[in-house]
């Protein structure tokens, strides 16, 4: 299966080390499979392929991650560009 | 003690009515029967679609009425559920609900239809409409409570980014278990004893997913670029020196083919050879497919009968360009693995270039034009 990527360092994903409590819920989300659990802490190792979704944020009960979540899509940042709200999808 | 839903931190004030007990309706056409609960009676639906579910199907992939594409939201039974019998939660578009009991043949279960104004999963959990407080709603409207004995509900994984399972956990008493990404797995996903294989979880964007996008993309396309292609056939037909049809036909349609091959570069070979294309921007990609179809459709006019001057030969090829690179940046979209901030960053170089071309084709063939009369 080919494999897609992206844009590199372009995502605004971060996790707090100290927040988690490994709970493994964002591993488990992820459509990417950004995260993996070691030694009961998250740690994003595929961060290049988040497409800032924003379902680990969403399911972590810790609060430790945080990301800019949106739809990448282009009527969506016209918009935002205008200054207008308006829908994407 | 406070309700549930009055305890739920609310972004907008309650919708009248929410949570309060209500049923979808039997009169739908896929429904067939009912199954009678201590709730009342609960709309049957089986797996096998009819022609008239895959005739919708169609049109929607068209893009043909897609707004009104809906089935009630509510709690459905497929086939023969009982109180212990699993509850699936979807969306209340009707080719997602029509696909989710489609891959459950032979399973009977619950399925609870959140309203998502007829917007599939994945995109709805974007907005937010599949999402905490709908379902919490939703569960409580159906009184799922009465209806299994059991806590548990699955949700598609795509629809995490708008469910937080510990607060759905909280407000209604039940647990959240995120089902595979994709419909077609969750019969192996119920036989592995509801456990989803990693492989389950991701997201991929395999050609067959790529190519039924793409009739919505070009219909799409096609509202835009009409307006430009009959734009260069105007003019040329009223600015030219000769005839109107002689004009509109040499000189308008040149550019009107370069809109053209630009919309099917960037609508049909963009999704179809995205893993090949080289570049990670899709308006790259675009613009390349773009090229593509230049060299097959617009250079052959190069050797044509009709002497066209250099500027306008070359204002097909910016025209061409623009068009096709805008619509694969488009493609962004439907895409199943684009960033918010990547496509910003892509738009930010990929916008300016774009809309430079496409004025600098505009104007190159204007000129050519009026030198020619
Ligand atoms: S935002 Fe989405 S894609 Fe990115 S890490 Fe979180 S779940 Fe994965
Ligand atoms: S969901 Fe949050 S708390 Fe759980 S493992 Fe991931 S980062 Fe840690």
């Amino acid at each position: 299966m080919t494999e897609f990527r992206y844009l590199k360092d372009v995502v605004t994903l971060t996790c707090d080390q100290d927040k988690c409590i490994g709970c493994g819920m964002c591993a488990v989300v992820c459509p990417h499979a950004v995260f993996t659990i070691a030694g009961k802490k998250a740690q994003m190792v595929r961060r290049n392929l988040c497409m800032e979704c924003g379902a680990c944020m969403k399911n972590c009960p810790a609060g430790a991650i945080t990301v800019e979540a949106g739809e990448g899509c282009v009527r969506g940042i016209i918009n935002e560009l205008l200054g207008i709200e308006g829908p994407c999808c | 003690m406070n309700s549930p839903l009055t305890a739920l931190p609310m972004a907008q004030p309650v919708p009248e009515g929410a949570g309060s007990f209500c049923l979808p309706s039997l009169n739908q056409d896929f429904v067939c029967g009912h199954l009678e609960t201590p709730v009342g009676k609960i709309p049957k639906v089986e797996s096998i679609l009819e022609r008239r579910d895959r005739l919708g199907h169609f049109r929607v992939r068209w893009n043909i009425g897609r707004d009104t594409f809906t089935v009630e939201p509510g709690l459905y039974a497929l086939s023969c559920p009982n109180t212990d019998s699993p509850v699936l939660v979807t969306a209340n578009y009707k080719l997602t609900f029509d696909l989710l009991r489609q891959a459950l043949d032979g399973f009977s279960c619950w399925i609870l239809v959140l309203d998502t104004k007829g917007v599939n999963v994945w995109c709805a959990a974007g907005k937010g409409t599949f999402g905490t407080e709908e379902l919490v709603d939703r569960i409580q409207a159906s009184r799922l409570h009465e209806v299994v004995k059991h806590r548990r509900l699955i949700v598609p994984q795509l629809g995490a980014t708008g469910v937080a399972a510990h607060s759905v956990k909280q407000y209604s008493g039940f647990s959240v278990h995120y089902g595979p990404v994709m419909l077609e797995d969750l019969p192996a996903y119920f036989r592995n004893g509801n456990k989803a294989e990693p492989g389950m979880r991701l997201k991929q964007f395999p050609l067959k997913e790529r190519f039924v996008l793409i009739p919505v993309e070009i219909m799409q396309a096609l509202q835009q670029g009409l307006p430009v292609i009959l734009f260069f056939l105007l003019s040329a037909g009223f600015f030219g020196n000769s005839s109107f049809f002689n004009m509109l036909i040499v000189h308008g349609l040149p550019p009107s083919l370069a809109v053209l091959s630009g919309i099917i570069g960037g609508t049909i070979f963009t999704p179809l050879l995205l893993p090949w294309i080289p570049g990670k921007a899709f308006s790259m990609k675009g613009a390349l497919c773009g090229l593509l179809l230049f060299l097959l459709v617009l250079l052959p006019l190069y050797g044509a009968d009709t002497h066209y001057s250099s500027l306008e030969k070359s204002s097909w090829l910016f025209i061409c360009l623009a068009v096709s690179s805008w619509f694969g940046m488009a493609f962004t979209g439907a895409s199943t693995f684009t960033s918010l901030n990547g496509v910003r960053k892509e738009m930010l170089i990929g916008l300016p270039l774009q809309f430079a071309a496409l004025t600098v084709g505009t104007v190159m063939w204007l000129t050519a034009l009026w030198l020619s009369t």
